[in-house]
């Protein structure tokens, strides 16, 4: 299972290079394919799916019922299916409920709603101690919840992948879907974060 | 690149939606390599998952003696969430036989020996 000790100094992006090249030579991978897979987890793919599902789920009462209910048929509805979103489960953050999404184990995520894992998502630290002390985590990283606010924290897996909805910011009440899409943040869907009104 | 979180300074954890996913280029090959093998069926998503969550426990076992995440314990050591990627990715490479570890340790050795101005 392992590469062994020798193999480990070489750098990782010249093994990543070498792997590249001899998938290539093999016909087990067509760079133009990884181009196009890089291209759509870079741009296509990304917190604009998730931010769509919050946005409906924030104007259509009976859609957010459906979303809380199964959250991975009612994400299927909108198209937003895919590697490592099979299975989805919607928690609603509240004035005083908070949840806030972790993978203790490596960093499970829903990629088709969020994007690739930001950094601190990966990180050991956030990994390890957002289990442990909440509130602190999320105080330091710009999130002040007060102390009638119960924080719930969902570890990822690879079974399940959670999604915040998170609490509609006062002063919106008017506005359309298209226009609280752009209000609503990746990590505001982590839980790491509230949604500032416009 | 990632230091164990620092919350505050230049490492701190961005909170835009507009990040850089990847902070080199391999990084991204490396991703796009799992997941055209993925969809090639040369292993399950799962399997892939399970090497990985390997890779990150041992290398946080190895400087944690087994005790949990600790800021000392990890304090200044290398952390790079592809590199555990990318051993993964080899390591299901090899259980299935599509790929040995030496293959690809000694292609990359060749291709250090290019000489410099020679990136691909």
């Amino acid at each position: 299972m392992t590469t062994g000790g020798s193999a480990d100094r070489v750098p990782a992006s010249l093994r990543a290079e070498a792997l590249e090249q001899l998938l290539t030579e093999r016909g087990l991978v067509d760079p133009n394919v990884l181009d196009a897979i890089i291209t759509t987890y870079e741009t296509d793919v990304g917190p604009l799916n998730g931010a769509t599902v919050v946005a409906k789920a924030w104007t259509d009462p009976e859609y957010r019922r459906r979303l809380l209910d199964d959250g991975t048929a009612a994400i299927r509805e909108l198209g937003f299916i895919g590697l490592q979103t099979e299975h989805v489960v919607v928690v609603e953050n509240t004035a005083t409920s908070h949840h806030v999404v972790v993978c203790t184990l490596c960093s499970c995520y829903p990629w088709q709603l969020l994007g690739l894992p930001p950094s601190w998502y990966k990180d050991p630290a956030y990994r390890a101690r957002v289990v442990r002390e909440p509130r602190r985590v999320l105080s330091e990283m710009g999130l002040e919840l007060g102390d009638d606010v119960q924080i719930t924290v969902h570890d990822s897996s690879s079974e399940v992948r959670w999604l915040v909805l998170p609490e509609r910011p006062a002063g919106t009440d008017g506005l359309p879907a298209d226009r609280l899409v752009p209000l609503i943040t990746r990590d505001a869907m982590v839980g790491v974060a509230r949604i500032q009104a416009p | 690149m990632t230091a164990p979180m620092d919350m505050e300074g230049p490492a701190a954890p961005p909170r835009a939606n507009g990040e850089l996913v990847f902070a080199e280029p391999w990084e991204s090959r490396a991703f796009g390599m799992a997941v055209a093998l993925y969809e090639a069926g040369l292993f399950t998503w799962p399997q892939f998952q399970a090497a990985l969550i390997a890779r990150i426990a041992g290398w946080e076992a190895a400087r944690t003696g087994g005790a949990g995440w600790s800021a000392e314990a990890t304090e200044g050591a290398h952390w790079s969430y592809y590199e555990h990627w990318l051993a993964a990715l080899e390591d299901v490479l090899a259980d299935s036989g599509a790929m040995l570890a030496d293959e690809i340790t000694a292609r990359a050795r060749a291709l250090a020996q290019r000489r410099t101005g020679h990136d691909r």
